[in-house]
């Protein structure tokens, strides 16, 4: 048996309860029988989670967030999977700098990202709210695509990609056939990643969103503002419940190792 | 059908730093031509030239006497073997091997039969349902070797093939690969740092240095006959003597240099030039006692034990020296001894001032 000391077992335990307290705080306030947020919960109820749907507005811009998500992470590989293949075959050709222009949106507070958006797009362009939120969200999605991207043709050995050439295979067939399926892993937790800091935005959505047309943490926003229930903590559960699945399902298939590494 | 190649005044720049400089190169049909040097000389970036993924700024690329330069690298029809064999992780090692057969358009049931045939020939049939991380380096190689062969293709290009396997196996594979390109009668090109390796399995041996083709000629030639001082250094001539002719009388030489005199027969040695550098390998001087009537006095320093003879460190008037002393005779470090000539380790080489 292996004896741990006190002070390494209790501050795991610190640390543990730093991480998971304020979601059992959520939780359990969501199921609070009372017209507020109550901690210790009061009664219970699961009157909140049925709310959640009687409010057509979490409903409406849970859908759009999931448009804007799925469609941005998509651009965002679009864009991120060729210049990640750009950087990692010809880097010595391109300059240095360029790794960390593509990291700017993550550096750059996403406040100031947001409002520049703002004024540079839905203003001096008038374009719509969803465009806006396309082109915002694809921008701040972009760095996760290309650094795990990346990080998986980091160990792709490119002469795989020459041999094929000098079998016959012309560069972009063997991009397709070659380099694609090696890099698949990648390309997949790049996509779950950007999926949630998409889904998650609140900063940028914050000065895009319009009259009308939002998405759902700044639907979630407004409501706390009106309304002190707690569906919003209800609603927060549902959306613990569905990563936790997502990541369930991600560890099935490739294994947290993708993110952590 | 077996082809030549020629490189005719290639040459190749990185940026502005030029890699190769008018270089030249004939390979007959049907022979393995090793391009030997340290790195940075240049052979992979002529391989790579070759292959398709360079282009080069001057000269010709002719494949049985067409221009290849323009064409692109997967038309060149040419069969690359990597040092790190570069299979497809993904993919089975019978559909590695069938890869270029697929490219070309070859069906199913021909394509299945000659993969066997040649998995059969490198001995790996029971291999063929295997993802490569499932084999030995010796085993990667030879499907990279048996995939780069199947297409037939004209020309076969070896990229370092062995640096990654152990000393025992390099030697089995080189010999399987030398038999292979004999059987299949392919014009290869193979690249190698290894100077045992390319003398071993080469027709001809480019020696290849700054960017330019030192000597080009067979591994004997190489070996006894070293052209310049620097191909005479990368085959072990290590000790370099400039001398000068003082007088000839009949076949006699006599030669001097830093005051030390002696004589050359010409019989021996072939025609001597008037001012020239002895190359000499360390056996090509041999330690003999300080009252013999020849040779060359010396002062033995360090002495090194080499299991079949001694090498010596000598101080001579012609500089410090490393000498070959006999097993039975053991002289101790500060021995006066002599030094005398062994031409069959000692080669003339042009004046190098």
């Amino acid at each position: 048996m292996r004896r741990y000391s006190p002070i390494l077992a209790i501050s795991a335990i610190a640390v543990f309860i730093f991480l998971l307290g304020p979601l059992v705080i959520v939780a359990a306030a969501s199921v609070s029988n009372t017209e507020f947020l109550a901690f210790p919960p009061q009664g219970f109820s699961l009157r909140w989670f049925q709310n959640i749907f009687d409010v057509s507005a979490f409903g409406d811009t849970f859908l759009i967030s999931l448009q804007i998500a799925v469609l941005s992470v998509f651009l965002s590989l679009l864009i991120g999977v060729p210049a990640a293949y750009a950087m990692s075959r010809f880097g010595f050709a391109l300059p240095k700098a360029l790794a960390s222009f593509f990291v700017l949106p993550i550096l750059v507070p996403q406040i100031v990202f947001g409002f520049s958006l703002l004024s540079a797009i839905s203003v001096d362009f008038d374009l719509p709210v969803i465009p806006t939120l396309l082109i915002g969200h694809t921008i701040i999605v972009l760095p996760y695509s290309i650094r795990v991207v990346g990080a998986s043709l980091a160990t792709f050995d490119f002469s795989a990609e020459e041999a094929a050439i000098s079998l016959g295979c012309p560069p972009v067939k063997a991009f397709f056939t070659i380099v694609l399926p090696n890099i698949r892993g990648g390309i997949l937790a790049a996509f779950i990643l950007a999926f949630i800091t998409s889904l998650n935005n609140v900063p940028v959505s914050l000065f895009l969103t319009g009259p009308g047309v939002s998405t759902l943490p700044i639907q979630m926003l407004t409501y706390v503002e009106n309304f002190f229930d707690p569906t919003v903590a209800a609603l927060s559960v549902l959306l613990m419940v569905l990563t936790v699945l997502v990541m369930a399902l991600v560890e099935k298939t490739l294994g947290l190792g993708y993110f952590v590494r | 059908m077996t082809k030549s190649l020629n490189l005719s005044g290639i040459s190749a720049h990185y940026g502005r730093t030029q890699v190769l400089k008018d270089l030249d190169l004939d390979v007959k049909a049907g022979e393995l031509v090793s391009l030997l040097g340290a790195s940075g000389c240049g052979k992979t970036t002529t391989l790579r030239l070759i292959a398709g993924f360079l282009q080069a700024t001057g000269g010709q690329v002719l494949l049985d006497g067409q221009d290849i330069s323009g064409v692109a690298a997967h038309r060149r029809d040419i069969g690359l073997v990597f040092q790190n064999y570069a299979l497809f992780p993904h993919m089975s090692v019978a559909d590695n091997v069938g890869f270029g057969l697929k490219q070309r358009g070859v069906a199913g049931p021909e394509r299945g039969a000659r993969v066997d045939e040649m998995l059969g020939k490198v001995g790996l049939d029971a291999f063929s349902d295997r993802l490569p991380a499932a084999l030995s380096g010796g085993q990667k190689q030879r499907v990279a070797l048996a995939r780069a062969l199947v297409i037939k293709p004209s020309l076969l290009l070896f990229d370092e093939p062995l640096s990654n396997l152990d000393a025992k196996l390099r030697v089995d594979m080189r010999v399987e690969i030398r038999e292979l390109q004999r059987a299949h009668d392919i014009t290869a090109i193979y690249v190698t740092h290894d100077q045992e390796e390319a003398f071993s399995i080469s027709d001809r041996v480019a020696i290849m240095d700054a960017g330019q083709i030192s000597q080009y000629d067979t591994p004997e030639t190489l070996y006894r006959r070293p052209a310049n001082a620097f191909v005479a250094n990368f085959v072990g001539f290590e000790t370099m003597i400039d001398l000068r002719v003082t007088g000839r009388s009949g076949g006699h030489v006599s030669v001097e240099g830093r005051g030390a005199n002696f004589s050359l027969d010409e019989n021996v040695w072939g025609s001597v030039p008037d001012a020239f550098t002895l190359g000499a390998r360390a056996d090509g001087l041999r330690v003999v006692e300080a009252n013999e009537s020849e040779g060359l006095p010396a002062t033995l320093t360090v002495r090194t034990y080499l299991g079949r003879s001694y090498h010596y460190r000598a101080e001579t008037p012609l500089g410090s020296v490393l000498a070959n002393g006999p097993i039975d005779r053991h002289f101790s470090e500060g021995d006066q001894a002599r030094l005398v000539l062994v031409p069959e380790q000692c080669c003339i080489l042009p004046a190098t001032a």
